[in-house]
Protein backbone atom coordinates (compact mmCIF):
# COMPACT_ATOMS: atom_id res chain seq x y z
CA UNK A 1 0.00 0.00 0.00
CA UNK A 2 1.18 3.10 -0.87
CA UNK A 3 1.72 6.11 1.36
CA UNK A 4 -1.35 8.15 0.13
CA UNK A 5 -3.70 5.09 0.20
CA UNK A 6 -2.46 4.36 3.60
CA UNK A 7 -3.27 7.50 4.95
CA UNK A 8 -6.93 7.82 3.21
CA UNK A 9 -7.96 4.66 4.68
CA UNK A 10 -6.73 5.94 8.32
CA UNK A 11 -9.11 8.55 7.80
CA UNK A 12 -11.81 6.52 6.39
CA UNK A 13 -11.42 4.55 9.64
CA UNK A 14 -11.70 7.77 11.48
CA UNK A 15 -14.77 8.96 9.72
CA UNK A 16 -16.36 5.63 10.42
CA UNK A 17 -15.25 5.42 13.94
CA UNK A 18 -16.47 9.15 14.30
CA UNK A 19 -20.14 8.33 13.07
CA UNK A 20 -20.56 5.26 15.02
CA UNK A 21 -19.46 7.60 18.26
CA UNK A 22 -22.29 9.83 17.36
CA UNK A 23 -24.25 6.68 17.00
CA UNK A 24 -23.78 5.19 20.27
CA UNK A 25 -23.59 8.67 22.25
CA UNK A 26 -27.61 9.42 22.57
CA UNK A 27 -27.92 6.11 24.10
CA UNK A 28 -24.42 5.80 25.90
CA UNK A 29 -25.36 9.22 27.66
CA UNK A 30 -28.90 8.06 28.79
CA UNK A 31 -26.99 5.07 30.38
CA UNK A 32 -24.65 7.08 31.53
CA UNK A 33 -27.44 9.73 33.31
CA UNK A 34 -29.58 6.83 34.55
CA UNK A 35 -26.56 6.76 37.17
CA UNK A 36 -26.25 10.05 38.14
CA UNK A 37 -27.95 12.09 40.05
CA UNK A 38 -30.09 14.55 37.69
CA UNK A 39 -27.88 17.59 38.51
CA UNK A 40 -24.97 15.94 37.95
CA UNK A 41 -26.56 14.37 35.04
CA UNK A 42 -27.31 17.58 33.58
CA UNK A 43 -24.07 19.70 33.70
CA UNK A 44 -22.08 16.54 32.88
CA UNK A 45 -20.30 16.48 36.05
CA UNK A 46 -18.19 13.32 34.64
CA UNK A 47 -16.46 12.72 38.01
CA UNK A 48 -20.08 12.82 40.60
CA UNK A 49 -20.91 10.02 42.26
CA UNK A 50 -22.84 6.98 41.09
CA UNK A 51 -26.35 6.13 42.48
CA UNK A 52 -28.90 3.42 41.59
CA UNK A 53 -31.50 5.89 43.27
CA UNK A 54 -32.87 6.78 40.03
CA UNK A 55 -33.58 3.07 39.36
CA UNK A 56 -35.14 2.77 42.64
CA UNK A 57 -37.62 6.08 41.83
CA UNK A 58 -38.52 4.84 38.58
CA UNK A 59 -39.35 1.10 40.22
CA UNK A 60 -41.45 2.54 42.25
CA UNK A 61 -43.36 5.23 40.15
CA UNK A 62 -44.72 2.91 37.54
CA UNK A 63 -45.34 -0.89 37.69
CA UNK A 64 -42.21 -2.03 35.04
CA UNK A 65 -42.42 -5.55 36.02
CA UNK A 66 -45.78 -5.68 35.16
CA UNK A 67 -45.59 -3.74 32.27
CA UNK A 68 -42.62 -6.34 31.17
CA UNK A 69 -44.64 -8.53 31.81
CA UNK A 70 -47.34 -7.55 29.37
CA UNK A 71 -45.12 -7.09 26.16
CA UNK A 72 -43.75 -10.35 26.90
CA UNK A 73 -47.26 -12.17 27.16
CA UNK A 74 -48.63 -10.07 23.89
CA UNK A 75 -45.01 -11.13 21.83
CA UNK A 76 -46.16 -14.61 23.09
CA UNK A 77 -49.25 -14.18 21.49
CA UNK A 78 -48.69 -12.74 18.25
CA UNK A 79 -45.58 -15.00 17.21
CA UNK A 80 -46.86 -18.49 17.76
CA UNK A 81 -50.35 -17.36 16.22
CA UNK A 82 -48.61 -15.59 13.72
CA UNK A 83 -46.23 -18.59 12.73
CA UNK A 84 -49.15 -21.28 12.90
CA UNK A 85 -52.15 -19.55 10.97
CA UNK A 86 -49.07 -18.09 7.98
CA UNK A 87 -47.70 -21.67 8.03
CA UNK A 88 -51.03 -23.17 7.31
CA UNK A 89 -51.83 -20.57 4.97
CA UNK A 90 -48.22 -21.01 2.98
CA UNK A 91 -48.53 -24.40 2.74
CA UNK A 92 -52.57 -24.27 0.99
CA UNK A 93 -50.98 -21.77 -1.46
CA UNK A 94 -48.01 -23.81 -2.07
CA UNK A 95 -49.19 -27.20 -2.42
CA UNK A 96 -52.60 -27.41 -2.63
CA UNK A 97 -53.72 -24.65 -5.26
CA UNK A 98 -57.18 -24.66 -4.38
CA UNK A 99 -59.48 -23.14 -6.64
CA UNK A 100 -59.46 -19.40 -6.38
CA UNK A 101 -55.83 -19.25 -4.60
CA UNK A 102 -55.08 -16.19 -6.94
CA UNK A 103 -57.48 -14.20 -5.89
CA UNK A 104 -56.89 -15.32 -2.39
CA UNK A 105 -53.47 -14.51 -2.30
CA UNK A 106 -54.20 -10.62 -3.81
CA UNK A 107 -56.68 -10.41 -0.83
CA UNK A 108 -53.41 -10.91 1.36
CA UNK A 109 -51.12 -9.11 -0.10
CA UNK A 110 -53.72 -6.05 0.64
CA UNK A 111 -52.54 -6.29 4.25
CA UNK A 112 -49.06 -5.39 2.90
CA UNK A 113 -50.54 -1.82 1.80
CA UNK A 114 -53.06 -1.43 4.00
CA UNK A 115 -51.36 -2.59 7.95
CA UNK A 116 -53.35 -2.52 11.12
CA UNK A 117 -51.04 0.72 12.07
CA UNK A 118 -54.29 2.71 9.98
CA UNK A 119 -56.93 1.22 10.55
CA UNK A 120 -56.64 1.58 14.48
CA UNK A 121 -60.21 3.34 14.41
CA UNK A 122 -61.90 0.90 12.69
CA UNK A 123 -60.09 -2.04 14.81
CA UNK A 124 -61.03 -0.18 18.13
CA UNK A 125 -64.48 0.00 17.27
CA UNK A 126 -64.57 -4.15 16.36
CA UNK A 127 -62.62 -5.12 19.48
CA UNK A 128 -65.11 -3.39 21.55
CA UNK A 129 -68.29 -5.06 19.92
CA UNK A 130 -66.21 -8.28 20.74
CA UNK A 131 -65.90 -6.99 24.74
CA UNK A 132 -61.55 -7.05 23.75
CA UNK A 133 -60.43 -3.53 24.54
CA UNK A 134 -57.93 -3.50 27.31
CA UNK A 135 -56.90 -7.11 27.15
CA UNK A 136 -53.66 -8.59 25.42
CA UNK A 137 -55.67 -10.50 23.19
CA UNK A 138 -57.68 -7.64 21.88
CA UNK A 139 -53.72 -6.06 21.40
CA UNK A 140 -52.69 -8.84 19.50
CA UNK A 141 -55.25 -10.15 17.24
CA UNK A 142 -55.27 -7.12 14.50
CA UNK A 143 -51.28 -8.81 13.84
CA UNK A 144 -51.85 -12.10 13.84
CA UNK A 145 -52.77 -12.95 10.62
CA UNK A 146 -49.22 -11.50 8.90
CA UNK A 147 -49.37 -11.40 5.07
CA UNK A 148 -45.51 -10.47 5.26
CA UNK A 149 -45.43 -14.03 7.51
CA UNK A 150 -47.43 -16.06 4.48
CA UNK A 151 -45.31 -14.45 2.29
CA UNK A 152 -42.51 -15.71 3.10
CA UNK A 153 -43.07 -18.90 3.95
CA UNK A 154 -44.88 -19.38 0.73
CA UNK A 155 -41.49 -18.47 -0.70
CA UNK A 156 -39.75 -20.51 0.91
CA UNK A 157 -42.03 -23.60 0.55
CA UNK A 158 -41.77 -23.01 -2.99
CA UNK A 159 -38.03 -23.66 -3.15
CA UNK A 160 -38.98 -27.03 -1.91
CA UNK A 161 -38.12 -29.43 -4.47
CA UNK A 162 -41.33 -31.58 -4.94
CA UNK A 163 -39.27 -35.07 -4.70
CA UNK A 164 -38.85 -34.22 -1.04
CA UNK A 165 -42.63 -34.26 -0.99
CA UNK A 166 -43.24 -37.50 -2.95
CA UNK A 167 -40.28 -39.43 -1.24
CA UNK A 168 -42.47 -38.40 2.36
CA UNK A 169 -45.22 -39.40 0.36
CA UNK A 170 -44.21 -43.33 -0.30
CA UNK A 171 -42.96 -43.59 3.33
CA UNK A 172 -46.67 -42.94 3.95
CA UNK A 173 -46.55 -39.73 5.68
CA UNK A 174 -50.15 -37.95 5.99
CA UNK A 175 -50.94 -34.38 4.29
CA UNK A 176 -49.93 -32.91 7.96
CA UNK A 177 -47.28 -34.93 8.36
CA UNK A 178 -45.32 -34.23 4.80
CA UNK A 179 -45.66 -29.79 6.42
CA UNK A 180 -44.86 -31.08 10.23
CA UNK A 181 -41.73 -33.06 8.90
CA UNK A 182 -40.76 -31.34 5.28
CA UNK A 183 -41.41 -28.12 4.84
CA UNK A 184 -41.26 -26.66 8.50
CA UNK A 185 -37.72 -28.36 9.04
CA UNK A 186 -36.29 -26.78 6.07
CA UNK A 187 -38.11 -23.30 6.54
CA UNK A 188 -36.16 -23.71 9.54
CA UNK A 189 -33.97 -20.13 8.56
CA UNK A 190 -37.42 -18.32 7.66
CA UNK A 191 -39.01 -19.18 11.03
CA UNK A 192 -36.19 -17.49 12.69
CA UNK A 193 -35.45 -14.86 10.68
CA UNK A 194 -39.33 -13.79 10.55
CA UNK A 195 -39.73 -14.43 14.56
CA UNK A 196 -36.92 -12.05 15.27
CA UNK A 197 -38.19 -9.33 13.17
CA UNK A 198 -41.48 -9.92 14.59
CA UNK A 199 -40.86 -9.93 17.86
CA UNK A 200 -38.67 -6.34 17.82
CA UNK A 201 -41.59 -4.98 15.81
CA UNK A 202 -44.10 -6.01 18.39
CA UNK A 203 -42.11 -5.64 21.31
CA UNK A 204 -41.48 -1.86 20.59
CA UNK A 205 -44.91 -1.15 18.96
CA UNK A 206 -46.87 1.91 21.17
CA UNK A 207 -49.52 3.66 18.75
CA UNK A 208 -52.14 0.52 18.84
CA UNK A 209 -51.34 -0.58 21.90
CA UNK A 210 -51.76 2.85 23.64
CA UNK A 211 -55.37 3.03 22.10
CA UNK A 212 -56.57 -0.32 23.44
CA UNK A 213 -54.89 -0.33 26.84
CA UNK A 214 -56.15 1.46 29.14
CA UNK A 215 -55.39 -0.21 32.99
CA UNK A 216 -51.85 -1.45 34.57
CA UNK A 217 -53.10 -5.20 33.65
CA UNK A 218 -52.87 -4.60 30.33
CA UNK A 219 -50.42 -1.76 28.95
CA UNK A 220 -46.75 -3.15 27.28
CA UNK A 221 -43.54 -1.52 28.40
CA UNK A 222 -43.71 1.03 25.70
CA UNK A 223 -47.05 2.18 26.84
CA UNK A 224 -45.93 2.49 30.35
CA UNK A 225 -42.95 4.37 29.09
CA UNK A 226 -45.00 6.60 27.40
CA UNK A 227 -47.60 7.74 30.22
CA UNK A 228 -44.47 7.59 32.71
CA UNK A 229 -42.66 10.79 30.51
CA UNK A 230 -45.83 12.64 29.77
CA UNK A 231 -46.83 14.39 32.89
CA UNK A 232 -45.98 18.16 32.59
CA UNK A 233 -45.16 18.33 36.62
CA UNK A 234 -41.16 18.56 35.53
CA UNK A 235 -39.43 16.22 34.08
CA UNK A 236 -36.21 14.44 36.08
CA UNK A 237 -33.88 13.55 33.16
CA UNK A 238 -32.06 10.99 35.28
CA UNK A 239 -35.20 9.48 36.48
CA UNK A 240 -36.80 9.06 33.04
CA UNK A 241 -33.08 7.66 31.66
CA UNK A 242 -33.83 4.85 34.41
CA UNK A 243 -37.04 4.22 33.33
CA UNK A 244 -36.05 4.33 29.75
CA UNK A 245 -33.64 1.85 30.16
CA UNK A 246 -35.62 -0.40 32.46
CA UNK A 247 -38.02 -0.06 29.34
CA UNK A 248 -35.61 -1.00 26.35
CA UNK A 249 -32.88 -3.95 28.32
CA UNK A 250 -34.57 -6.56 27.64
CA UNK A 251 -34.60 -6.44 24.30
CA UNK A 252 -31.42 -4.65 24.01
CA UNK A 253 -29.68 -6.99 26.18
CA UNK A 254 -31.30 -9.73 23.55
CA UNK A 255 -29.67 -7.94 20.80
CA UNK A 256 -26.55 -7.57 21.78
CA UNK A 257 -25.54 -11.10 22.55
CA UNK A 258 -27.22 -12.31 19.32
CA UNK A 259 -26.37 -8.99 17.45
CA UNK A 260 -25.38 -11.19 14.00
CA UNK A 261 -28.76 -12.88 13.96
CA UNK A 262 -31.05 -9.94 14.43
CA UNK A 263 -29.14 -8.31 11.56
CA UNK A 264 -28.84 -11.23 9.53
CA UNK A 265 -32.92 -12.05 10.18
CA UNK A 266 -33.73 -8.76 8.89
CA UNK A 267 -31.87 -8.28 5.96
CA UNK A 268 -33.05 -12.06 4.87
CA UNK A 269 -36.41 -10.84 5.94
CA UNK A 270 -35.74 -7.68 3.69
CA UNK A 271 -34.49 -9.66 0.28
CA UNK A 272 -37.50 -11.56 0.03
CA UNK B 1 -63.44 -35.79 -6.71
CA UNK B 2 -59.78 -35.72 -5.60
CA UNK B 3 -59.66 -32.43 -6.49
CA UNK B 4 -62.87 -31.23 -4.27
CA UNK B 5 -61.22 -32.95 -1.38
CA UNK B 6 -57.70 -30.88 -2.25
CA UNK B 7 -59.85 -27.55 -2.31
CA UNK B 8 -61.72 -28.17 0.77
CA UNK B 9 -58.33 -29.20 2.26
CA UNK B 10 -56.44 -26.13 1.29
CA UNK B 11 -59.82 -23.25 1.89
CA UNK B 12 -59.27 -25.12 5.92
CA UNK B 13 -55.93 -24.64 5.87
CA UNK B 14 -56.38 -20.81 4.97
CA UNK B 15 -58.98 -20.31 6.45
CA UNK B 16 -57.54 -19.05 9.89
CA UNK B 17 -55.65 -16.52 8.01
CA UNK B 18 -58.42 -15.43 5.88
CA UNK B 19 -60.84 -15.21 8.71
CA UNK B 20 -58.54 -12.61 10.94
CA UNK B 21 -57.44 -10.76 7.22
CA UNK B 22 -61.02 -9.79 6.63
CA UNK B 23 -61.91 -8.68 10.24
CA UNK B 24 -59.07 -6.55 11.00
CA UNK B 25 -57.84 -5.80 7.14
CA UNK B 26 -60.70 -5.71 4.65
CA UNK B 27 -63.65 -4.81 7.02
CA UNK B 28 -62.44 -2.16 8.88
CA UNK B 29 -60.92 -0.79 4.96
CA UNK B 30 -64.75 -0.83 3.67
CA UNK B 31 -66.27 0.24 7.07
CA UNK B 32 -64.14 3.39 7.29
CA UNK B 33 -64.44 4.22 3.48
CA UNK B 34 -68.56 3.87 4.19
CA UNK B 35 -67.89 5.64 7.87
CA UNK B 36 -66.17 8.47 5.78
CA UNK B 37 -69.41 8.66 3.57
CA UNK B 38 -71.95 9.54 6.86
CA UNK B 39 -71.65 11.88 9.41
CA UNK B 40 -71.35 10.85 12.69
CA UNK B 41 -74.54 10.08 15.14
CA UNK B 42 -75.15 12.13 17.81
CA UNK B 43 -77.76 12.68 20.89
CA UNK B 44 -79.85 14.80 18.38
CA UNK B 45 -79.27 13.43 15.11
CA UNK B 46 -79.23 10.28 13.50
CA UNK B 47 -76.52 9.53 10.71
CA UNK B 48 -76.90 10.82 7.58
CA UNK B 49 -75.78 9.99 4.29
CA UNK B 50 -73.09 12.67 3.35
CA UNK B 51 -71.85 11.95 0.27
CA UNK B 52 -68.26 13.28 -0.41
CA UNK B 53 -69.11 16.35 1.93
CA UNK B 54 -66.83 15.06 4.29
CA UNK B 55 -63.99 14.92 1.53
CA UNK B 56 -64.70 18.62 0.81
CA UNK B 57 -64.45 19.94 4.17
CA UNK B 58 -61.11 17.91 4.46
CA UNK B 59 -59.96 19.58 1.37
CA UNK B 60 -60.80 22.63 3.23
CA UNK B 61 -59.13 22.25 6.37
CA UNK B 62 -55.73 24.13 6.81
CA UNK B 63 -54.73 21.56 9.30
CA UNK B 64 -55.34 18.59 7.19
CA UNK B 65 -53.12 20.78 4.45
CA UNK B 66 -50.70 21.58 7.72
CA UNK B 67 -49.91 18.26 8.36
CA UNK B 68 -49.78 16.68 5.00
CA UNK B 69 -46.93 19.25 4.35
CA UNK B 70 -45.25 18.09 7.41
CA UNK B 71 -44.92 14.31 6.42
CA UNK B 72 -43.95 15.40 2.71
CA UNK B 73 -41.29 17.88 4.40
CA UNK B 74 -40.38 14.99 6.82
CA UNK B 75 -40.13 12.41 3.97
CA UNK B 76 -38.02 14.85 2.18
CA UNK B 77 -36.28 15.57 4.87
CA UNK B 78 -35.19 12.19 6.51
CA UNK B 79 -35.03 9.76 3.20
CA UNK B 80 -32.41 11.19 1.26
CA UNK B 81 -30.15 11.73 4.37
CA UNK B 82 -30.75 8.55 5.60
CA UNK B 83 -30.09 6.71 2.07
CA UNK B 84 -26.86 8.30 2.30
CA UNK B 85 -25.73 7.42 5.32
CA UNK B 86 -27.11 4.16 4.95
CA UNK B 87 -24.88 3.50 2.23
CA UNK B 88 -21.88 5.11 4.08
CA UNK B 89 -22.32 2.54 6.60
CA UNK B 90 -23.08 -0.30 4.57
CA UNK B 91 -19.47 0.19 2.79
CA UNK B 92 -17.59 0.66 5.55
CA UNK B 93 -19.39 -2.46 7.41
CA UNK B 94 -19.30 -4.59 4.14
CA UNK B 95 -15.24 -3.97 3.97
CA UNK B 96 -12.72 -5.85 6.56
CA UNK B 97 -11.63 -3.44 9.11
CA UNK B 98 -10.79 -3.71 12.81
CA UNK B 99 -13.78 -3.20 15.20
CA UNK B 100 -16.26 -4.36 12.34
CA UNK B 101 -18.78 -6.24 14.68
CA UNK B 102 -18.54 -3.40 16.73
CA UNK B 103 -19.22 -0.77 14.16
CA UNK B 104 -21.87 -2.59 13.02
CA UNK B 105 -23.70 -2.64 16.31
CA UNK B 106 -23.32 0.73 16.94
CA UNK B 107 -25.05 2.08 13.74
CA UNK B 108 -27.87 -0.50 14.09
CA UNK B 109 -28.54 0.16 17.84
CA UNK B 110 -31.12 2.75 17.06
CA UNK B 111 -33.20 0.35 14.65
CA UNK B 112 -33.56 -2.22 18.10
CA UNK B 113 -35.04 0.82 20.36
CA UNK B 114 -38.63 1.65 20.14
CA UNK B 115 -39.62 4.99 18.96
CA UNK B 116 -41.16 5.99 22.19
CA UNK B 117 -37.70 5.45 24.20
CA UNK B 118 -36.00 7.41 21.05
CA UNK B 119 -37.74 10.78 21.58
CA UNK B 120 -37.52 10.43 25.86
CA UNK B 121 -33.37 10.56 25.16
CA UNK B 122 -33.70 13.40 23.00
CA UNK B 123 -36.26 15.33 24.52
CA UNK B 124 -33.38 15.79 26.84
CA UNK B 125 -31.05 16.73 24.04
CA UNK B 126 -33.54 19.36 22.40
CA UNK B 127 -34.27 20.61 25.56
CA UNK B 128 -34.30 25.10 25.96
CA UNK B 129 -31.54 25.69 28.14
CA UNK B 130 -30.23 22.82 30.18
CA UNK B 131 -30.89 20.61 27.05
CA UNK B 132 -27.32 18.73 25.52
CA UNK B 133 -27.32 21.13 22.47
CA UNK B 134 -28.29 24.47 24.09
CA UNK B 135 -25.38 23.77 26.28
CA UNK B 136 -23.04 23.02 23.69
CA UNK B 137 -24.11 26.12 21.73
CA UNK B 138 -23.81 28.23 24.17
CA UNK B 139 -20.07 27.50 24.70
CA UNK B 140 -19.82 29.42 21.32
CA UNK B 141 -21.50 32.42 22.76
CA UNK B 142 -25.37 31.34 20.72
CA UNK B 143 -28.31 32.23 22.39
CA UNK B 144 -30.68 29.31 23.95
CA UNK B 145 -33.08 27.58 21.79
CA UNK B 146 -36.72 26.02 21.85
CA UNK B 147 -35.90 23.59 19.57
CA UNK B 148 -39.23 21.49 19.99
CA UNK B 149 -41.29 24.38 21.09
CA UNK B 150 -40.99 27.30 18.17
CA UNK B 151 -42.27 25.99 15.08
CA UNK B 152 -39.22 26.94 13.10
CA UNK B 153 -37.53 24.54 14.41
CA UNK B 154 -39.58 21.73 15.87
CA UNK B 155 -39.55 20.01 12.20
CA UNK B 156 -36.05 20.09 11.62
CA UNK B 157 -35.28 18.68 15.54
CA UNK B 158 -37.90 15.65 15.01
CA UNK B 159 -35.55 14.86 11.01
CA UNK B 160 -32.36 14.26 12.92
CA UNK B 161 -33.91 12.18 15.59
CA UNK B 162 -35.56 10.36 12.81
CA UNK B 163 -32.81 9.89 10.68
CA UNK B 164 -30.78 8.94 13.33
CA UNK B 165 -32.93 6.08 14.46
CA UNK B 166 -33.46 4.81 10.58
CA UNK B 167 -30.18 5.11 9.03
CA UNK B 168 -28.81 1.65 10.49
CA UNK B 169 -32.01 0.02 9.37
CA UNK B 170 -31.72 0.49 6.10
CA UNK B 171 -28.15 0.02 6.46
CA UNK B 172 -28.53 -3.48 6.48
CA UNK B 173 -30.32 -3.74 3.11
CA UNK B 174 -27.74 -1.55 1.50
CA UNK B 175 -25.45 -4.33 3.36
CA UNK B 176 -27.52 -7.39 1.55
CA UNK B 177 -27.25 -5.89 -1.26
CA UNK B 178 -23.44 -5.39 -1.42
CA UNK B 179 -23.29 -8.87 -0.54
CA UNK B 180 -24.63 -10.02 -3.84
CA UNK B 181 -22.14 -7.99 -5.83
CA UNK B 182 -19.87 -10.84 -6.89
CA UNK B 183 -16.08 -9.81 -5.67
CA UNK B 184 -14.77 -10.30 -9.34
CA UNK B 185 -15.77 -7.19 -10.10
CA UNK B 186 -13.53 -5.35 -7.74
CA UNK B 187 -11.09 -7.08 -8.58
CA UNK B 188 -11.66 -6.07 -12.47
CA UNK B 189 -11.73 -2.74 -11.54
CA UNK B 190 -8.51 -2.61 -9.05
CA UNK B 191 -6.45 -4.03 -12.43
CA UNK B 192 -8.20 -1.74 -14.26
CA UNK B 193 -6.29 1.08 -12.06
CA UNK B 194 -10.16 2.58 -11.68
CA UNK B 195 -9.94 4.29 -8.32
CA UNK B 196 -12.48 2.92 -5.38
CA UNK B 197 -15.04 6.81 -6.16
CA UNK B 198 -15.32 5.18 -9.64
CA UNK B 199 -15.68 1.86 -8.97
CA UNK B 200 -18.44 2.83 -6.58
CA UNK B 201 -20.02 5.27 -9.15
CA UNK B 202 -19.83 3.13 -12.05
CA UNK B 203 -20.31 -0.50 -10.33
CA UNK B 204 -21.28 -0.62 -6.58
CA UNK B 205 -23.96 2.40 -7.04
CA UNK B 206 -26.01 1.10 -10.24
CA UNK B 207 -26.17 -2.46 -8.77
CA UNK B 208 -27.64 -1.34 -5.94
CA UNK B 209 -30.30 0.72 -7.51
CA UNK B 210 -33.08 -1.67 -6.70
CA UNK B 211 -32.33 -1.68 -3.29
CA UNK B 212 -32.10 1.90 -3.55
CA UNK B 213 -35.67 1.76 -4.54
CA UNK B 214 -36.82 -0.78 -2.41
CA UNK B 215 -35.56 1.25 0.69
CA UNK B 216 -36.94 3.92 -0.90
CA UNK B 217 -40.55 3.58 -0.76
CA UNK B 218 -40.45 1.52 2.40
CA UNK B 219 -38.79 4.60 3.89
CA UNK B 220 -41.85 6.53 2.38
CA UNK B 221 -44.69 4.49 3.77
CA UNK B 222 -42.54 4.35 7.12
CA UNK B 223 -42.20 7.70 7.64
CA UNK B 224 -46.48 8.10 7.64
CA UNK B 225 -46.77 5.23 9.98
CA UNK B 226 -44.64 6.05 12.91
CA UNK B 227 -45.71 9.16 14.97
CA UNK B 228 -44.96 7.44 18.19
CA UNK B 229 -42.19 10.10 18.81
CA UNK B 230 -44.81 12.92 18.98
CA UNK B 231 -46.60 11.71 22.21
CA UNK B 232 -43.70 12.30 23.97
CA UNK B 233 -41.97 15.36 22.32
CA UNK B 234 -44.55 17.86 21.05
CA UNK B 235 -48.24 16.34 20.21
CA UNK B 236 -48.02 17.41 17.30
CA UNK B 237 -47.22 21.00 18.22
CA UNK B 238 -46.79 23.57 18.39
CA UNK B 239 -49.90 25.00 16.83
CA UNK B 240 -49.69 21.72 14.50
CA UNK B 241 -46.19 22.66 13.50
CA UNK B 242 -45.50 19.08 14.10
CA UNK B 243 -48.69 17.14 13.30
CA UNK B 244 -48.45 14.54 10.98
CA UNK B 245 -51.48 12.53 9.17
CA UNK B 246 -51.79 9.36 11.74
CA UNK B 247 -51.06 11.32 14.75
CA UNK B 248 -54.31 13.70 13.04
CA UNK B 249 -56.34 10.93 12.58
CA UNK B 250 -55.75 9.37 16.18
CA UNK B 251 -56.67 13.21 17.92
CA UNK B 252 -59.38 13.02 15.71
CA UNK B 253 -61.02 9.91 16.71
CA UNK B 254 -59.80 9.68 20.23
CA UNK B 255 -59.73 13.59 21.32
CA UNK B 256 -62.58 14.47 19.51
CA UNK B 257 -64.66 11.59 19.09
CA UNK B 258 -65.15 12.71 15.43
CA UNK B 259 -65.41 8.83 13.65
CA UNK B 260 -66.77 10.47 10.40
CA UNK B 261 -64.00 13.13 9.51
CA UNK B 262 -61.49 10.70 10.93
CA UNK B 263 -62.31 8.20 8.24
CA UNK B 264 -62.00 10.37 5.78
CA UNK B 265 -58.12 11.43 6.71
CA UNK B 266 -58.06 7.16 6.60
CA UNK B 267 -59.16 7.16 3.47
CA UNK B 268 -56.82 9.52 2.27
CA UNK B 269 -53.50 8.08 4.15
CA UNK B 270 -54.65 4.66 3.03
CA UNK B 271 -54.94 5.62 -0.72
CA UNK B 272 -51.70 7.51 -1.07
CA UNK B 273 -49.82 4.43 0.88
CA UNK B 274 -51.36 1.86 -1.15
CA UNK B 275 -50.72 3.84 -4.49
CA UNK B 276 -46.94 4.17 -3.48
CA UNK B 277 -47.07 0.12 -2.14
CA UNK B 278 -48.38 -0.88 -5.87
CA UNK B 279 -45.91 1.31 -7.24
CA UNK B 280 -43.33 -0.99 -5.60
CA UNK B 281 -44.71 -3.78 -6.89
CA UNK B 282 -44.88 -2.67 -10.56
CA UNK B 283 -41.35 -1.65 -10.37
CA UNK B 284 -40.16 -4.80 -9.30
CA UNK B 285 -42.78 -6.66 -12.37
CA UNK B 286 -40.38 -4.34 -14.50
CA UNK B 287 -37.58 -5.61 -13.45
CA UNK B 288 -37.97 -9.24 -13.78
CA UNK B 289 -39.34 -8.70 -17.18
CA UNK B 290 -36.40 -6.68 -18.07
CA UNK B 291 -34.20 -9.39 -16.73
Amino acid sequence: MTYKNRFTSSLELMGAYILAAFWVLPLLYAFWAAFHYSNDAIHFNIFSPLTLDNFREAWSQAPFLRYGLNTFLLVSFILPGQLLISTLAAYAFVRFKFSGANVAFALVLVQLMITPEILIVQNYVTLSKLGLVDTITGMGLPYVASAFCIFLLRQTFKSIPKELEDAAELEGCSTMGILWKVYVPLATPTFIAFSLVSVSHHWNNFLWPLIISNSVETRPLTVGLGIFGSPETGVDWSIMSAATLISVAPLLIAFLIFQKQFVQSFMQAGIK
Amino acid sequence: MKDNVRNFQGWLLFAPAAILLLAFTHYPTITTFLNSLYTNKSIIRPRRFSGIEGYESMLSDPIFWKVFANNMWLALGTIPTSIGLAIIMALIVNKAIPGRGLLRMAYFTPTMLPMIAVANIWLFFYAPEIGLIDQATSIFGFESTNWLGSPSTVLPSIMVMTVWKEAGFFMVFYLAGLQTISPELEEAAKLEGSSRWNYFWRVQYPLLLPTTLFVLINAFLNSFKLVDHLFVLTKGGPDNASNLILYYIYETAFAFLDVSYASALTIFLLVLLALTALAQFLFIEKRVHYR
